[in-house]
């Protein structure tokens, strides 16, 4: 005979009373633990999305219509590249790496049919002094602006790994007028590879890198020189967008009123506000989570209070017995806070068990993230678990320990 | 051995004060014999619960071989049951998951007893009281009387000097209680000092003494002649 042959015992003797109890723990737990396995990897994502996107702030003409932040410059709205030039005569602090951009659509030839791909524009920054009126802000690329860091000197060679990585960075060091930098789709659509040559809008580019995969747009563009671009749709001096990788605490600060101040015929958006729908999911799973964690400590603890104090009145006899046979109140206290702790240890670990592949199955579904098990989730979801049900189960066991032994005999 | 001093127990009921128990002064020596008897709410088992440190005097000192059993505090008395006192209920009042075995293992646990040796007395205990082919089955799957033989066997379990008894044969046929009675004969025998609340004449006869309770107060002690019993 071991105390806890006593609670095990007693556990499986009222064996409904304390299914349900064990059930409502391991619910709770399973819904706070699946909902905060899959906010954390939404987060994640969100976090590795915005850090893909690189430019943080998107200069567009006023009547574009924002769907998707990839996507945000393929339409057919222009604005003049005299923007370039407002936004770096107004010294406004925060703005680091400028990209203009203008996109066009071309059809690329695929067999019998064609198929449509955009093209992108793209300014290097080795043009920048090239054009007059931009000449006064080639400092932008080589100061250090609002202690966001040292820009890359613009007359440093440019590395290949500058251009492959593109995506991330938004601008690039260098590229020549019939100079082409493929998506990774374009580039296994059409089968080609560096040092090929295309035609685009009837002029022949040499392929100068294919980019990395993104899983975004990015990967069905062809990035050309601006100027080229500009010149071969017609479309000189215009512009589709404007990107910035501002500083995040310039933006905070309010750079970007200031760039509404500055342009107030362009629309001027953050990335913040794009990935806003997702951040807000986010932000509403984690207070569903809270909510839930309410609900369980509330719920959860006064059913297990509950159930503890219906259990010390039907044993208040056999508690009695113990008492008369010479059990101490620390004893009586230990079998009720034991047989908490049992309970609240397995509706942790099960809860933390069922929560994880819940989360792993519903994660990629609604949330269209991959989530995979957190292991600090078990500790957190065992010490919750436990914890209620000691909370809970204290005053009835304290109850139970200060019960009159009296309570064994018929008549008093 | 057991002494109680004047003492009274009363507590209040619908704005009334009731005495369960009114200046009883009985004095128990080691090895006695005592049934108390009397009508039911005479304060017969307020009485055996105040004996057993179960049930504070509202005055009056309760002694257990010179210690004034309630200036301990409730673990104390506790330790002090645990030691030197076995209870037999009316009820037997038997843990209802734990198997015959198991229920007598629980004093020597609650003793500190280590597994081994508490298996070895229980059923030493058991096959004292015949149930050597029923130590593992639970109270609901034995008779009254075999149950009343088990918490028997868990009372003897830390071989106590005193037992207090509250009513044992009041839920057995005549046969079965002349059983369990003659058991209390030879736990008087062995020296232990009995205390018995009984409704049974019969029972009662077995005692060396009897008192006599009405209204909470002790009315009568009568000396029992046993030549027969004390002879065996």
């Amino acid at each position: 005979m071991k105390l806890r042959t006593l609670v095990w015992r007693e556990l499986f003797e009222r064996k409904s009373q304390m299914f349900t109890t064990f059930l409502a723990i391991l619910l709770g737990i399973t819904t706070v633990v699946a909902i905060t396995n899959v906010t954390h990897y939404s987060e994640k994502a969100v976090a590795r999305e915005m850090d893909a996107l690189g430019a943080n702030v998107l200069i567009l003409p006023k009547s574009v219509t924002l769907q998707d932040y990839y996507s945000a410059d393929i339409h057919n709205e222009v604005m003049s590249e005299d923007y370039v030039a407002m936004v770096l005569n107004a010294g406004i602090d925060g703005v680091d790496n400028l990209s203009p951009k203008l996109c066009v659509p071309v059809e690329l030839p695929e067999k019998k049919s064609t198929k449509k791909f955009t093209l992108t524009g793209i300014l290097p920054k080795r043009e920048f002094p090239a054009k007059g009126i931009w000449a006064t802000g080639t400092d932008i690329f080589s100061l250090p602006v609002g202690g966001c860091g040292t820009i890359e000197d613009p007359t440093a060679t440019p590395t290949a790994e500058d251009k492959k990585a593109l995506s991330r960075n938004r601008v690039i060091e260098d590229l020549g007028s019939h100079e082409t930098l493929l998506g990774a789709d374009v580039a296994a659509f059409l089968k080609t590879k560096k040092g090929n040559t295309l035609s685009l809008l009837g002029e022949s580019f040499t392929v100068a890198e294919v980019l990395e995969p993104t899983g975004t747009v990015d990967d069905s563009r062809i990035f050309a020189n601006l100027h080229t671009v500009q010149r071969l749709a017609n479309k000189e001096g215009k512009l589709s967008v404007i990107e910035i990788v501002g500083c995040c605490e310039e933006i905070s600060k309010g750079m970007v009123a200031k760039l509404n101040e500055t342009l107030p015929d362009a629309k001027v958006v953050t990335v913040t506000q794009v990935v806003a729908t997702q951040t807000k999911i986010n932000d509403m799973m984690g207070k569903l989570s809270l909510i839930f964690l309410v609900i369980i400590v509330v719920v959860g603890g006064a059913g297990i209070a509950n159930y503890m104090y219906a259990n010390v009145f039907e044993r208040r006899r056999e508690i009695g017995t113990l008492m008369a046979l010479g059990a101490e109140s620390g004893l009586v206290l230990r079998v009720f806070l034991l047989k908490a702790w049992l309970l609240g240890l397995v509706g942790g670990i099960g809860g933390f068990g069922m929560g994880t592949i819940l989360a792993m199955i519903l994660g990629p579904k609604l949330a269209g993230v991959a989530v995979l098990p957190m292991p600090i989730l078990a500790v957190w979801a065992i010490g919750l678990s436990v914890g209620i049900a000691t909370v809970a189960s204290y005053f009835p066991a304290r109850r139970a320990a200060r019960l009159d032994p009296c309570a064994t005999f018929q008549e008093v | 051995m057991l002494r109680m001093e004047n003492v009274s127990k009363s507590y209040r009921h619908r704005r009334k004060t009731v005495m369960a128990l009114d200046g009883a002064t009985v004095d128990i020596p080691r090895g006695d014999f005592v049934s108390i008897v009397g009508p039911s709410g005479s304060g017969k088992s307020t009485l055996l619960l105040m004996l057993g440190g179960m049930l504070s005097p509202s005055s009056g000192r309760v002694l257990l071989d010179d210690q004034s059993i309630y200036d301990l505090n409730s673990d104390r008395r506790a330790r002090l049951r645990k030691e030197n006192i076995g209870f037999v209920f009316q009820t037997f009042n038997l843990v209802p998951y734990l198997n015959a075995l198991e229920n007598v293992q629980v004093p020597l646990y609650l003793a500190g007893v280590d597994e081994n040796t508490q298996q070895e007395r229980a059923t030493a205990l058991l096959e004292r009281v015949g149930l050597e082919d029923r130590m593992d089955h639970k109270p609901a799957e034995l008779s009254v009387g075999q149950q009343q033989r088990v918490a028997l066997a868990r009372m003897l379990a830390n071989d106590p000097a005193v037992i207090l008894a509250d009513e044992p044969t009041g839920n057995l046929d005549p046969e079965t209680s002349g059983q369990i009675i003659d058991f209390f004969d030879e736990f008087n025998r062995e020296g232990r000092t009995i205390v018995m609340v009984t409704h049974d004449p019969r029972a009662a006869e077995h005692a060396r003494r009897t008192l006599t309770l009405r209204a909470g107060k002790i009315v009568g002690q009568e000396e029992i002649e046993r030549p027969s019993l004390d002879a065996a």
